[in-house]
């Protein structure tokens, strides 16, 4: 048994990579506390600007923060933020999805003509017109980033629920008058679980790009917090003069991103044998 | 055809209203109060009551959007809160440098873009097809602002062979200007490569794995022949949509290059109208922005229409 | 007797699979002379189209000739280079394939593709090469070639896409053309089109054909001599008058009685009991020795060579002689059974319109499908059978008419059923098939979840499956058992009826008999109705009580079975007649002119009138009126009842 689940692994070194630098990084964010050094918004004075030493492995900025500190903790910020984006992304696109493949005709017509509208935006506009109004908080980067993913995820899971819905079996459950309920969540739902699961976890990946985009746009939890997108923001001034405030943050992002796109990459692959 | 390019005009003109009215939305009559937004937390109850006067909050949100609208149509887009400007006129020069920036961009991008893929889809597996899709899959998941910080750090800081600034002085020469936008457009590049080249490549190889490929290598083509005659119309031409698609990307990008690089675009503006709160121009900019992304991916469905025979052909019978 | 434009000499051929090579063909000896046509016939994964592969020298890249050789007039295919395979490949020998609609690159158009092989095999300047395209469209009989060469293949129907292969294969002047399932794909009457091209073109041109086809009536009325594959190996070969008449191995025999036949309806189906081995997994002796009914102790043991048997005959059997005779039927008797259409009406339609996307589908039509009755519902593909088969069932709702169901169980229990034509999307791939029938028994038998439970085992007993396999997910049972979980399912009430849309056009002929015999049982134990759709005419003649012709979603005919399939008939039931592939006797004429215009383009009036050899100037505008030269039996025809045609007996 325990083979069978390192199975998928052994196909795809892609996928095996990619999950070893998400679990460094749910490890190392999970455990921030205990690992840092100092805390995320102390100061040391004696200390400002410093660049990386035996003391401060990552430098300090400005103030005098620990970078290493700051990036540790900033990780928690994106624990919190993506999957809770991605899954209500996930749930909400996937009941309209499924929704419009069932019913089909004008439900469909409406609801994708909906969905039209809202992706003739780009994602990133779309978040910042709303947070702009909302105000940056956690909570409204996470629901802001779940409301901009639905109608992609539903396109997916229409896509592919579309092919499920004109399966003979589909066919069959309507035939011995089965409600919708029972249709979607029994006869369709296991079988487009495949691509759903792909695109939640290319999802996941993009919602740490997002997070960290609305973050370094000024738009998501505001100073002094430890937000790896707000640092880099916060001190592209000092880009030339202490590379390593926004070097080392920059680096959290693409070491997390990364090992999201190659777990999607090898999901994927498996998925599409 | 013209009674498609019409119809899809007409479907544009459908979908940036709908867009018009979740700007109106999101920019009016969200919870949040305008006033308090701008005026911020410790403004008097009184001075953010008169700011909503002067906008006209206090009329109902229906005749405020049809007043907005007619605005919009008239060339009238409001006036900057904090910039003592008009709206429009400013969006629109700003809009001319960003469309600069995003062409140099799609320039460098489409050609590479479609040529490494092609490459990789000839040959899966291949040291070129995993070279590629590692560095696709690097780059495509980075925020352009963190793959900007590398390579301003790179490029710029560490070896010097380009300028950090993205915009050159008064009555700088072309090349000049090339230069300094190279940075910001290769940002773009990197995170818009890798779709691209996926994209080009899995048609190549479903198009390389489909019956009339056989039929081809059967009828004793040479593989050249098979491969630019027979393969390579039918797997590039999705991409034409997908080009489409990416101007999306490309856009939402812009915000964020032009805010790293201190390019005067749309993209900067519209960072200054959120975090200064200037509602009228962060409106402006977004209905701006979305429309220029709609007419993109209008022309790309266009040229699709035009070089798919089946649709062409189902075009000029209708 | 000259060199053989294709010999395979002792040829074997492995396929990889997970780090194991499987011999897909074993020691397979076949030589084609000049201007011959040889069929190979055999069920799906005997190795006829790996055969059919390896005599292009296109081999996927994991398999390899792992023992013999393949010679194309005179020369050793191992022993060419890339470029002497590529002249070889549609210069000698070209190719014709199943999906003519996937072969075509859809972004050229069709004369470009045919051109191509006239300037790169022939040396054509592009003038000349584009204009030969134009007459070699002409040659494969299709009318205006300068006008179609223009066009895109999704331009062209089914049947003139296969046509435009042709040409193209022909284009080369091979001395070989290698045919894989090459109708298939099409209807039975665009079938019998293609057949009457093949036969005239190897009149006309010296090439030899190598015709693969499961169905044994499209060989035996196209070939010269035959093959007959079982499990990688060639079983039997000879010529084709007597190879199906007197065979000499007992799987041929086997394969045979499988079949209904169209002339012989009162003979019953008789499948041959288990399934072919896996790659792999095939025996030491006589690969057909587990199956075999007449198989000795030493048949177990010792591997048949290929024996001759007779003038020009072989078979890989020690025992030929034992084969059993071939059963010819008692005579004219049909399947009808008894108390078949004798009790009231289950389910009754009338005035059925339906329409899809603006697109007129069904128009006024009338059905009644009376207590424990069979009733065949034929036509080409987009005649609206199956869209009729979706508003019976609920499934879609008519624009107009009426549907109702008078069943047993009342208005809660939906009384009519449905088996569907595909065995792969018929069962939930994510649930068990205990899940699947237990569901299916709450339903429609009403009752709670344990009892249902208990009910499974026996369900599918009663559907020939062995309850063991209940554990199992569709994807695991091959596609004779998921339809027969679909049947079973169909089955898990007490349903009045059940729509029969397709249900064993998927599947191998051996595994039809069975399928066909286990309906044939539950219709007689049960005393179920069947509205059983079907393009295959000697099915409706081994099953059906009554018929119905449908053509562009109206009932053109319909009547008990021996008077429709008997005559006087409409004229385009004649035609579905005439196209029934009936061995060395060729399809008897009038064939049908034009093709099948389609539901958005029905033509006004009779809306055959574009295709009838009988047309008369009232067709074109009046609907025909409905004419009885039986009782019970409707003929919608603008002939008078004595001027009906009558098919060929």
């Amino acid at each position: 048994m325990p083979w069978r689940v390192l199975e998928p692994l052994r196909r795809s070194p892609a996928l095996a990579v990619g999950l070893a630098m998400v679990a460094a990084w749910l490890v190392t964010a999970a455990a921030a506390p205990w690992l840092a050094p100092s805390g995320p918004t102390v100061s040391d004075y004696g200390a400002l600007s410093q660049a990386p030493s035996a003391a401060h492995w990552f430098g300090t900025d400005e103030y005098g923060r620990d970078v290493l500190s700051r990036v540790l903790f900033g990780g928690r910020y994106v624990l919190l933020i993506a999957p809770a984006a991605t899954l209500i992304g996930l749930v909400l696109g996937a009941a309209i999805g499924m929704s419009a493949a069932y019913f089909g005709r004008w439900v469909d017509e409406v609801i994708m003509r909906l969905l039209d509208a809202v992706m003739a935006f780009p994602i990133v506009i779309l978040a910042l017109l709303a947070l702009t109004m909302l105000g940056g908080s956690t909570g409204n980067v996470v629901l802001v980033i779940g409301l901009v993913f639905a109608p992609l995820i539903a396109r997916t899971a229409r896509a592919a629920a579309l092919v499920e819905v004109r399966r003979e079996y589909v066919q069959a459950a309507r035939i011995r008058r089965e409600g919708p309920l029972y249709v979607l969540a029994v006869e369709v739902l296991p079988n487009i679980r495949g691509p759903l699961v792909v695109e939640g976890t290319i999802r996941l990946g993009y919602a740490v790009f997002t997070s960290a985009t609305l973050g370094f746009l000024g738009l998501g939890v505001q100073p002094p917090a430890p937000d790896w997108g707000l640092m880099v923001a916060e001190n592209r001034a000092l880009l030339t003069s202490a590379p390593w405030t926004v070097l080392f943050p920059a680096g959290a992002i693409a070491f997390v991103v990364v090992g999201f796109s190659l777990m999607a990459d090898g999901l994927r692959d498996l998925e599409g044998r | 055809m013209t009674r498609f390019v019409l119809r899809r005009l007409l479907l544009l003109g459908v979908t940036l209203l709908v867009a018009s009215v979740l700007i109106f939305l999101m920019t009016s009559v969200m919870p949040g109060n305008v006033g308090r937004i701008v005026l911020g937390p410790f403004a008097s109850d009184a001075s953010v009551a008169e700011l909503n006067r002067q906008l006209g909050l206090d009329q109902p949100a229906a005749l405020r959007y049809l007043q907005w609208l007619g605005g919009v149509l008239t060339g009238d887009w409001g006036r900057s809160l904090t910039l003592d400007t008009d709206v429009l006129p400013l969006a629109l020069a700003r809009l001319g440098r960003s469309l600069l920036l995003a062409g140099y961009a799609l320039v460098l991008l489409v050609p590479v873009a479609i040529a490494a893929g092609v490459a990789a889809g000839r040959r899966p597996g291949g040291w070129f097809d995993r070279l590629a899709s590692v560095v696709g899959l690097t780059f495509g998941a980075m925020p352009e602002f963190v793959t900007g910080v590398f390579l301003i750090v790179g490029l710029g800081v560490g070896l010097g062979w380009l300028p950090v600034q993205a915009l050159p002085d008064e009555g700088a020469g072309l090349v000049t200007w090339l230069r300094h936008l190279l940075m910001p457009a290769l940002s773009l590049v990197l995170l818009l490569f890798a779709y691209l080249f996926r994209m080009v490549r899995t048609g190549m190889r479903s198009e390389l794995a489909a019956d009339y490929t056989r039929t081809a290598v059967l009828k004793g083509l040479p593989r050249r022949r098979v491969i630019r005659h027979h393969v390579l119309r039918n797997a590039l031409l999705p991409t034409i949509t997908v080009i489409g698609a990416q101007l999306g990307w490309l856009v939402g990008g812009l915000v964020v290059v032009e805010t790293l690089f201190r390019y005067p675009g749309i993209g900067s503006l519209m960072e200054y109208a959120a975090s200064n709160k200037d509602v009228p121009l962060l409106a402006g900019c977004a209905l701006l922005i979305t429309g220029v992304f709609g007419l993109a991916n209008l022309a790309a469905d266009v040229v699709y229409a035009w070089l798919n025979p089946r649709v062409r052909h189902a075009l000029a019978g209708a | 007797m000259s060199a053989p434009v294709l010999a395979f000499d002792g040829l074997s051929i492995a396929y990889r699979r997970r780090g194991r090579w499987h011999e897909a063909v074993s020691d397979v000896d076949l030589a084609i002379a000049p201007g011959e046509a040889y069929g190979l016939v055999g069920e799906s994964g005997c190795g006829k189209s790996t055969l059919a592969m390896a005599a292009m020298g296109y081999l996927p890249d994991n398999a390899r000739v792992s023992a013999g050789g393949i010679r194309i007039a005179g020369e050793d295919l191992a022993a060419l280079d890339a470029e002497g395979l590529r002249r070889l490949r549609g210069g000698t020998v070209a190719a014709v394939y199943q999906s003519p609609g996937t072969a075509l690159n859809p972004a050229l158009t069709v004369g470009e593709q045919i051109a191509e092989v006239y300037r790169l095999h022939r040396g054509f300047g592009h003038r000349a090469a584009w204009d030969a395209a134009a007459a070699m469209l002409e040659r494969v009989q299709i009318p205006d070639g300068h006008r179609v060469r223009n066009n895109y293949p999704y331009q062209l129907s089914g049947g003139m896409q296969q046509r435009v292969v042709i040409a193209m294969g022909l284009a080369g002047d091979p001395d070989l053309l290698v045919l894989d399932e090459p109708t298939t794909a099409l209807d039975t009457t665009v079938q019998a089109e293609i057949l009457a091209l093949f036969e005239g073109l190897r009149a006309e041109l010296d090439v030899a054909l190598l015709f693969i086809s499961h169905n044994l009536g499209v060989v035996q009325a196209v070939c010269d001599r035959v093959g007959v594959m079982y499990a990688g190996e060639l079983v039997e070969e000879g010529p084709a008058e007597t190879l199906f008449h007197d065979p000499r191995h007992p799987y041929t025999a086997g394969l045979i009685a499988c079949i209904p036949d169209f002339d012989a309806a009162g003979r019953p189906l008789r499948p041959i009991p288990g399934a072919p081995p896996e790659p792999g997994e095939r025996p030491a002796g006589c690969v057909f020795a587990p199956r075999c009914p007449v198989a000795r102790d030493d048949c177990r043991g010792t591997r048949p060579p290929l024996a001759a048997t007779g003038p020009g005959r072989a078979s890989r059997c020690l025992y030929p002689d034992d084969t059993p005779a071939v059963d010819r039927g008692a005579g004219a008797a049909t399947g009808t059974h008894a108390g078949g259409g004798t009790g009231d009406a289950v389910l009754r339609a009338e005035g059925l319109h339906l329409t899809l996307g603006g697109v007129p589908i069904l128009r006024d039509v009338d059905v009644t499908l009376r207590r424990g009755e069979t009733l065949a519902l034929v036509g080409e593909s987009g005649s609206g059978k199956t869209s009729l088969a979706r508003v019976l069932t609920g499934l879609a709702r008519p624009r107009a008419g009426t549907v109702s169901r008078s069943g047993r169980g009342g208005a809660a229990v939906q009384p009519l059923q449905m088996v569907f034509q595909s065995p792969d999307g018929t069962l939930n791939p994510s649930h068990r098939i205990g899940f699947i029938l237990a569901r299916a028994i709450r339903r429609l038998a009403g009752l709670g979840r344990r009892a249902a439970r208990e009910r499974v085992p026996g369900l599918m007993r009663a559907a020939a499956l062995d309850p063991a396999l209940a554990r199992r997910r569709g994807g695991q049972l091959s596609g004779g058992q998921r339809q027969r979980v679909a049947i079973a399912r169909a089955f898990a009430g007490t349903p009045d009826a059940v729509v029969l849309d397709e249900p064993t056009s998927a599947l191998d002929v051996s595994v039809q008999a069975a399928i066909l015999e286990l309906l044939r049982g539950l219709r007689d134990r049960q005393g179920v109705a069947y509205l059983f759709i079907t393009h295959d005419l000697a099915v409706v003649r081994h099953l059906a009580d009554r018929v119905a012709v449908m053509y562009l979603g109206v009932i053109v005919e319909e009547g008990p079975a021996d008077a429709v399939l008997g005559g006087p008939c409409h004229p385009y039931t004649e035609a579905l007649i005439a196209a029934v592939p009936r061995g060395r006797r060729r399809p008897s004429r009038p064939r049908l002119t034009g093709t099948n215009p389609g539901p958005a383009a029905r033509p006004a009036g009779c809306p055959f009138h574009t295709r009838c050899p009988h047309v008369m100037d009232i067709c074109r505008t009046e609907a025909p009126p409905r004419r009885e030269p039986h009782a019970g039996h409707g003929v919608h025809c603008h002939l008078e009842i004595p001027a009906l045609p009558r098919p060929a007996g």
